[in-house]
């Protein structure tokens, strides 16, 4: 490693020990204590806030994007060396944001020089608090035959229709969302991308229930809405390629969740549950199962490290998110099922005394949702179809 | 390491798929199991493989070898699976190659690997005595005698056992049927007094042998490592095996795929191609992802063996059962999207599927190596 790159551990790591607060160095317990920031947001402590606030202030919380924009201007080295410093101390993440993750991407690659001034920073310092509007109750696979429309009337736009599987609708401050502004011209041609506060005059919410529970998802509803016309990202009648875009991002994120944790392993957990015999798992059918599925994930896990890898040494990667995406889901629907096979009737517990009760079967159920939110993996399995392998028709 | 070929494996890559695609397309593969070709393989096309430094490629230049390493090797037997190349790569340049590196003396690594590397010495590993893989059931007895040992016993599935020059045999020397102590491996002359070897035919067209030991006498020189420890040699033998099998059935894998593909995109049925259906689109598509993990588990097996990772048992098992599934059903689907042609001699596909049954079995199906692996990971 260079000196620079050494001096700045070093800077990092001094800074991180004299502004992480220590609470926020113990393991999170649930999904109550992510920060999500936000005009409304409540912290849970005064340490989740500070912890906020510096990492915003310094630009951390983004640190790749650019420092004009509220990020912290690092390279991609020195963005690997803070991430290894903040796994050092097992820092919580200090704001997750659909804003960093999906708006933020969309807005360096396709916003104007104001828009990425405004809104960029807010974003990295977790002031406002972003939604997704994308799918509608007919359009849910077939995204781009949206019909929520936004209307020219001269200085405005004016919204009207309903969005579903708004992730915390409710919770938001402002959403992006794809409306159809031209619907003479085909499905994809005629869709722009609008942002929009969401406590506009017309904009109501209502929860929606999964049978895991409750969830973050909501319905979203707009009457009337009125819209700057300065609010819309790119040019009008193109925001289908934003939504590409950000879908592929989303499906990377999806792909990859739930690998590289340091959580049990299913081999442990089938261990603690059933016990060994002569060092190997007791009950042998059930063993075969999991045996099989963890090559599958480890071969899953080396994949999408092969893929950072050949990324990072400049190599092209392909269409490979579709793939991630399409097998990251139904591995862990696989995985899913398999703890509840592990788990037996103690799996089936819906709520009870001890924390953690009830967790096994709603993250079950929760995990259905996987092959089908952000493209289904029909969906996915089309895209590769058509994209990867160039199959006619497709 | 990064999972990523580095700039002179590339070079490899490159030179070996335009080697075996014009020196040993599957028409070559055709003419030696047409004819019944008594060496099995083609003489002349080792030797060319020898001066491309691929019969050396576990052979460090200090012994004549080129020493490009596991990647090096299994990007050659990638070549090898996708034109379903017959050649004795595996038995003398992997598998015997690696047992000399592991176990060899100082006299012995002199006196073999500069041949294995030249082209000019055949060599087999005989150690499978059951027919479903089980490395530590060696009932082949080693009993002292005179300066050395008396060898009796039968092995099966003996890689170019027919065609070896010298033989490299685990036996047992102390213990009981099963226990990991007490093999020892011997370096065996195939024309001693008292060997017998049998070549068997197999689906895939390729050399293995049955060999009987009855009372063949080996001088104490003769051994390989130390005597009574013979498996951890073995082990890491048989490991280069799995890993470099791996290797040739994402071979064989990518090239039933890509064939398959391309025959979709050819194929008119009801005035389109057939193609454009999804239900074909989606197997494919699936089949697409599938390759990809195979590429990724074993090209980390081969890193784990160059790299001496004491994780490097763990990801040949892993490869290979990963391996093996996804030549099972690339190659499979292959037959059933081809429709009836693909069950003619004629095309290809079905020899790929041949060659994936086999080398499924070899050194241990997903079942074998994933007991293994789920062991070695303490489950």
């Amino acid at each position: 490693m260079s000196d620079a790159l050494e001096q700045f551990r070093s800077e990092t790591r001094a800074w991180l020990e004299a502004n992480c607060p220590a609470e926020m160095r113990t393991p999170q317990t649930s999904e109550d204590e992510t920060c999500w920031g936000g005009r409304n947001f409540k912290f849970t402590s005064q340490a989740q806030k500070d912890w906020m606030d510096r990492m915003g202030a310094k630009g951390w919380t983004v640190p790749e994007w650019p420092k004009a924009y509220g990020g912290g201007g690092l390279s991609k080295e020195e963005a690997k060396v803070l991430s290894s410093e903040l796994r050092r101390i097992k820092a919580r993440s200090p704001l997750n944001s659909f804003g960093i993750w999906m708006l933020g991407p969309a807005l360096l690659k396709f916003g104007s020089e104001e828009q990425k001034k405004h809104y960029l920073p807010q974003i990295a310092r977790g002031e406002i608090r972003w939604c997704q509007g994308y799918s509608e109750p007919g359009s849910g696979s077939d995204l781009a035959s949206l019909r929520t429309s936004a209307e020219d009337k001269g200085d405005h736009y004016l919204v009207n229709g309903q969005k579903v599987w708004t992730s915390y609708a409710d919770k938001a401050d402002w959403i992006f969302c794809l409306v159809r502004t031209d619907p003479t011209v085909a499905k994809h041609h005629g869709i722009s991308f609008l942002l929009f506060d969401m406590a506009s005059p017309g904009v109501s919410t209502a929860p929606i229930k999964l049978i895991s529970g409750a969830s973050p998802f909501c319905q979203t509803f707009f009457d009337n809405v009125k819209v700057p016309k300065e609010n819309l990202v790119g040019v009008p009648g193109k925001g289908w390629d934003i939504a590409k875009y950000l879908l592929t991002h989303e499906r990377e994120m999806i792909g990859a969740m739930d690998t590289g944790d340091a959580r049990e392993t299913m081999a442990q957990v089938a261990a603690r549950k059933i016990g060994l015999e002569n060092g190997t798992i007791a009950d042998a059918a059930l063993r075969t199962d999991i045996i099989r599925h963890e090559i599958d994930a480890w071969a899953f896990a080396l994949t999408m490290e092969r893929v950072k890898d050949t990324a990072k040494a400049g190599q092209g990667v392909g269409a490979l998110s579709s793939m991630l995406k399409y097998y990251g889901t139904e591995l862990n629907k696989q995985r899913m099922e398999l703890l509840m096979s592990i788990g037996g009737s103690d799996g089936l517990l819906w709520e009870g005394d001890n924390k953690g009760d009830g967790d096994l079967s709603r993250g079950w159920l929760r995990s259905r949702a996987n092959s089908i939110e952000g493209g289904t993996s029909e969906i996915n399995l089309n895209i590769i179809a058509k994209r990867v392998l160039e199959l006619p028709g497709a | 390491m990064a999972l990523v070929l580095n700039e002179d494996q590339a070079m490899i890559r490159d030179s070996a798929e335009g080697f075996f695609k014009a020196e040993a397309p599957t028409t070559a593969f055709r003419k030696l199991r047409d004819s019944k070709d008594a060496t099995g393989f083609d003489r002349a096309l080792w030797k060319k493989m020898a001066e491309m430094g691929f019969a050396g490629v576990l052979v460090p230049e200090g012994h004549g070898g080129s020493g490009f390493g596991y990647v090096g090797a299994g990007l050659i037997q990638e070549a090898i699976g996708r034109n379903l190349s017959l050649s004795p790569m595996l038995s003398t340049a992997i598998l015997a190659a690696t047992a000399l590196l592991v176990g060899g003396t100082d006299e012995q690594k002199a006196a073999y690997l500069p041949k294995i590397a030249s082209g000019d010495l055949l060599m087999a590993l005989a150690s499978d005595e059951k027919s479903r893989h089980t490395p530590n059931h060696v009932a082949t007895t080693a009993a002292a005698s005179g300066n050395g040992f008396k060898l009796n016993g039968t092995k099966s599935f003996v890689l170019d056992g027919h065609v070896a020059d010298k033989l490299i045999v685990a036996a047992r020397t102390s213990g009981a049927d099963g226990d990991t102590d007490g093999i020892t491996l011997f370096l065996v002359d195939p024309k001693a007094a008292g060997v017998s070897i049998a070549r068997q035919p197999m689906v895939d067209s390729r050399n293995a042998a049955k060999v009987v030991l009855n009372d063949v006498q080996v001088d104490g020189a003769d051994v390989l490592g130390e005597v009574g420890n013979g498996w951890a040699i073995l082990e890491r033998a048989l490991d280069a095996g799995r890993a470099c099998l791996a290797a040739e059935m994402l071979g064989v894998s990518a090239q039933s795929f890509e064939t398959t593909v391309d025959y979709l995109k050819t194929r008119d049925q009801f005035g389109v191609k057939i193609g454009s259906f999804q239900a074909l689109q989606h197997r494919a598509a699936h089949l697409f992802c599938e390759v990809e993990l195979a590429r990724s588990v074993t090209l980390r097996a081969l890193q784990a063996l160059d790299e001496g990772d004491d994780r490097a048992s763990i990801f040949a098992s892993l490869a290979k059962a990963k391996g093996g599934e996804v030549a099972k059903l690339a190659t499979n689907e292959g037959v059933q999207l081809h429709g009836g042609i693909g069950m003619t001699d004629e095309f290809d596909i079905g020899l790929y599927m041949k060659r994936a049954r086999a080398a499924r079995e070899t050194f241990g199906d997903i079942a074998f190596n994933g007991d293994r692996l789920a062991k070695l990971m303490g489950y």
